[in-house]
């Protein structure tokens, strides 16, 4: 192997300007972390409110809840970034198509946070719906024997057990998250995965470029990871297996 | 709205059997790489599993690592960075194949890993008190019982996998997704080529992932 190792590389300047290359992979860094923060939240609370709906007593609902998850969970994400780039707009009215096109500002950010949360949202509404399904029956008909109405027994006695269930399987979305946003490079977003190739090109410092933008996804992961794991921590109800040591 | 008018789908026609070269490379990745990546992944998950400590441990570590860095720069590293190390350049294709079924086979021996971990320890013992050996009990005792509780799991996985593959883009091999681009820029109607080839993905999976379904309920009855 006759590579040139040159881990001096991250404090040179890039080829056309004043930045260091370190500046793009920490701007790249800073995109993914804004892409995959500002997605998970839609993409929980959406989520939450389609899972919740898959459980409710009215079909129509139930329905359009399924129809939505099934949608989002068929097609691939880098095809649905596609199509909300190249093909959503296309279906405004001209004036509006031309604003997104041409003068919407932060355009792809936009497209990629609002494409992800969705993308990740039908995956938090399965997981909501699952949680939901493995509280007894008897909590929500105690609910509703109490005088409690249905969005009541929801609010007070259903949805704070089930969210406090789906922790584990949540903290595996939120660390996908930010591994699922590296697809926004495909339509121009700034993030890591797009800093990589673009430092590897520029510097020809493949092997260091590739192991340090990898090392900050770990970091990503094992931040997100903790994160979970303190709230799961924090949000346990005393008597419940999960609770004890 | 005058969008509706202005859609031409007649350009689907002539862009067909492009679209199925694409299609066929999709479903040929796919089947390679779920083939290559559960026997590795039944390997892999035997390793970790075994009582060889260094072994378990290098298993492991290849599982975690596989599974906490995003595919799209698990596909970067094989396609850029491994031919640096090696001297050797892969085509797209050849290396997503080998990348997808490295990758993959992480993902599938957790699944192989819950699956043998599922089958009674009794079923283990039972094989040793027979006088097999550990290969003759795995062989035939222990891994078709976790195949089979697992294969609803192992195909969901495959869906997966599937969608995944549009991945390759990124690499520029021809699979379905760049076959629709290609075709689109051709004809210059990239809105309409990104709608069939997302109706393309949404059938299959969707289709799948009923079939999966009722062959879940199936097993379940059996046992």
């Amino acid at each position: 192997m006759s590579y040139h190792w040159n881990w001096g590389i991250f404090l040179e300047q890039v080829q056309a300007g004043e930045e260091t290359y370190l500046d793009w992979i920490l701007t790249g860094f800073g995109w993914t972390v804004a892409v995959a923060l500002s997605a998970w939240v839609i993409a929980v609370l959406l989520g939450s409110v389609v899972g919740t709906l898959r459980t409710v007593p009215r079909q129509g609902l139930v329905f359009l809840a399924t129809s939505y998850v099934e949608l989002f969970r068929n097609v691939p994400l880098l095809v649905q970034l596609f199509l909300w780039f190249f093909v959503v707009p296309e279906f405004f009215p001209q004036d509006l198509s031309l604003w997104i096109k041409q003068d919407m500002p932060a355009k792809e950010f936009v497209t990629a946070v609002l494409c992800l949360g969705l993308f990740t949202s039908a995956r938090v509404a399965e997981q909501v719906r699952a949680g939901i399904q493995s509280l007894p029956r008897g909590q929500h008909m105690a609910g509703l024997a109490i005088g409690l109405t249905l969005p009541q027994t929801y609010r007070y006695v259903i949805l704070p057990m089930a969210f406090r269930i789906i922790i584990p399987p949540l903290t595996s979305e939120f660390m996908n998250i930010f591994k699922n946003s590296s697809v926004a490079f495909a339509i121009g977003v700034m993030e890591l995965t797009f800093q990589a190739r673009q430092m590897q090109e520029d510097s020809e410092q493949g092997i260091e470029t590739y192991l340090a933008v990898t090392l900050l996804y770990f970091i990503c992961a094992f931040i997100a990871n903790r994160g979970m794991a303190y709230i799961e921590q924090r949000s346990r109800v005393p008597g419940f297996i999960a609770s004890a040591k | 709205m005058s969008f509706f008018t202005q859609l031409d789908f007649s350009v689907l026609a002539p862009s067909l059997p492009f679209i199925w070269t694409g299609l066929k490379f999709t479903v040929t990745l796919t089947f390679i790489a779920m083939s290559g990546g559960i026997i590795l992944g039944t390997l892999l998950a035997l390793a970790r599993l075994s009582a060889l400590a260094p072994l378990a441990m290098a298993a492991t570590w290849y599982i975690n690592l596989m599974r906490s860095i995003p595919l799209l720069m698990v596909i970067l590293w094989f396609f850029l960075i491994i031919p640096l190390i090696t001297g050797y350049p892969m085509g797209a294709e050849t290396s997503a194949i080998i990348t997808f079924t490295a990758f993959e086979a992480a993902y599938y021996s957790e699944i192989m890993r819950a699956g043998i971990q599922s089958v009674p320890r009794g079923q283990v013992l039972a094989g040793q008190a027979i006088g097999m050996t550990y290969s003759q009990t795995m062989a035939h005792i222990i891994l078709p019982q976790a195949f089979r509780n697992m294969l609803p799991v192992l195909l969901t996985q495959t869906i997966i996998l599937f969608q995944d593959t549009s991945l390759v883009y990124a690499i520029g091999a021809k699979d379905l997704l760049k076959a629709a681009e290609i075709a689109g820029k051709n004809y210059n109607r990239p809105v309409e080529m990104y709608i069939f080839a997302a109706l393309i993905y949404f059938a299959i999976c969707f289709l799948l992932s009923r079939l999966v379904k009722q062959f879940q309920s199936r097993i379940a009855i059996i046992r």
